[in-house]
């Protein structure tokens, strides 16, 4: 593991070097959805090495059903490349061993079980001791260490948040996948896990791409964006741009 | 009075033995939201696999051991090919699957090895009854079996990786997933410890009421009501729940409806449970996630 690892960061801060940087995921043409019913109709974005990628989009666009496409939870053709390898239709797990952490729709919370079984199961596909990367979560997430030994069904939702977040990571995620933080929170909570976020895309090495309806929050900390309108890219640029743009502004920020 | 406490502990002693089938039918259900009425007659035939060992003139722990190996690995076949198959299948097909199960253990079992009872050896030995009387060694060896065996069990729940990784898949198997954890294998893996436990049950049990195809029919309907009784999500309340039944078994038959009818306890608790605390003693509501 720990081979690859050097291996990987050695490329990435090569290619940072040079003129085309190779991103860690990238989505041509992919179609998805459920049974009968077609949800993505051919979406094109990457996600480059160490950056923060976000999809924007309102409920029902695609969003969800890109990141389950990603994750192999939902059948998709067309490509998904992460890595140099084609991962469609790879099993969930598969692709988790390759090192994607995954903070789903919903949270993914194991309610029965206490927040430190959480955790572990969290780095549950790695093979080198966690023990550490456990204590550096509650560095994060000080919150969780005063939970440690409770159940996470007892949690409060921006607490099973936090835990999700602190999951995924337990991987040492080489792409993280976001799927709306700020979903159900209040905005006070919301402000706090985007705070701890930016901390985490500042010391950890990852690449993450991040769903989110909350335009302003995920445009203040990714670098690149792009706009999903039922199932199809509309927009993408520089997170900066997207947010000076007239009709994203008024569309999705609102002001 | 020392013929009640006489009944409450040879009560604990058969109750041990159901606890063991309580547990293996808490196991598969947390797994798979399932009963596995199969798995009585699993464990019948797993007996029979020790007696022929045994008659084979393999020795008694040896015979045990390998008797465990075969059932495990038998259980992960049969989750394998006939279960996972009927994994997005309506419940109804997986209920004719089990009971489909039940049944050709029970037939090939009598065509492999006839209906007539047989005995079956205890390595514990005749002896002397010990505890003042009230306990056969056998049934105090059976005791320490299952206390071992559900130590053992829980260790390994609490306390290994695969353990931990075996409760998230049960608890929540789209997160395991996303964690990397092959749920189908978890599956399989539940499916061969639970005939593993089943088998020891079957072992325990057999030198008490000698080896027949029928021989657990009463026991699976006994750790079924015991598994109720201690709440169906429970492992916990599974282990005390088998020990009630077989305790309630005992004083139902000696004080109230008699030897003839005790099995009908089982089905009164089952009832009874459903309709006054569908949870049981240590369960949880299950919430179905939308």
């Amino acid at each position: 593991m720990s081979d690859t690892e050097k291996s990987t960061a050695e490329k990435g801060t090569a290619e940072k070097g040079g003129a085309g940087e190779i991103p860690i995921l990238e989505a041509r043409d992919l179609h998805a959805g459920y049974g009968p019913v077609k949800v993505l109709h051919g979406m094109d974005f990457v996600v480059n090495t160490g950056g923060v990628t976000t999809l924007l989009g309102a409920n029902g666009a695609g969003k969800t059903t890109t990141l389950r496409a990603i994750c192999g939870m939902v059948r998709s053709t067309g490509e998904l490349i992460f890595d140099g390898r084609r991962i469609n239709n790879m099993p969930t797990e598969a692709i988790a061993a390759m090192r994607v952490g995954h903070v789903p729709d919903g949270r993914g919370t194991f309610m029965e079980l206490s927040v430190e079984e959480n955790l572990r199961l969290g780095g549950y596909a790695r093979r080198d001791p966690i023990e550490a990367d456990i204590e550096r979560m509650f560095g994060y997430f000080p919150k969780l260490k005063d939970r440690y030994r409770q159940q996470a069904g007892t949690l409060s939702g921006g607490e099973q948040q936090m835990l999700a977040i602190a999951r995924a990571l337990m991987i040492k995620p080489r792409l993280l996948l976001l799927d709306e933080p700020s979903f159900g929170l209040a905005p006070l909570i919301v402000r706090e896990i985007f705070a701890i976020m930016r901390q985490i895309i500042a010391s950890e090495r990852t690449s993450i791409l991040l769903v989110e309806q909350n335009a302003s929050l995920a445009l203040a900390i990714a670098d690149m964006a792009y706009l999903i309108e039922t199932g199809k890219i509309v927009m993408s640029g520089p997170a900066a741009d997207i947010r000076k743009d007239e009709s994203v502004r008024r569309a999705y920020l609102g002001y | 009075m020392e013929g009640l406490l006489h009944q409450v502990i040879s009560g604990i002693a058969t109750g041990s033995i159901y606890a063991s089938i309580s547990l293996a039918l808490v196991m598969i259900f947390l797994a798979t939201h399932q009963i596995n009425f199969a798995q009585g007659e699993m464990a019948m035939f797993s007996t029979y696999i020790a007696l022929t060992l045994i008659q084979a003139g393999v020795p008694y722990w040896g015979a045990f051991v390998l008797t465990l190996a075969l059932s495990f690995i038998a259980g992960m076949v049969m989750q394998r090919t006939v279960l996972e198959p009927l994994a997005r299948a309506p419940v109804l097909a997986s209920v004719g699957a089990f009971l489909g199960l039940l049944l050709i253990f029970n037939n090939i079992a009598g065509w492999l090895f006839t209906y007539s009872l047989q005995p079956f050896p205890s390595p514990f030995g005749e002896g002397k009854p010990i505890l003042g009387g009230m306990l056969s060694r056998h049934e105090v060896g059976s005791i320490g079996v299952t206390l071992l065996v559900l130590v053992v069990v829980w260790a390994f729940f609490r306390f290994t990786k695969l353990g931990l990784a075996l409760r998230g898949a049960a608890y929540n198997p789209e997160s395991s997933r996303l964690v990397g954890i092959p749920v189908a294998r978890m599956l399989s893996l539940g499916w061969g410890l639970a005939a593993a436990i089943g088998a020891i049950a079957g072992m325990m049990v057999a030198p008490i009421v000698f080896l027949d195809p029928n021989m657990m029919g009463g026991v699976l309907l006994y750790a079924f009501a015991g598994a109720l009784l201690g709440g169906i999500t429970s492992p916990l309340g599974a282990v005390v729940g088998g020990v009630l039944m077989g305790v309630i078994e005992n004083l139902a038959g000696a004080y109230v409806v008699g030897t003839e009818l005790k099995l009908t306890t089982a089905l009164v608790i089952i009832v009874l449970v459903l309709v006054i605390k569908p949870t049981g003693l240590f369960g949880k509501a299950l919430a179905s996630r939308v």
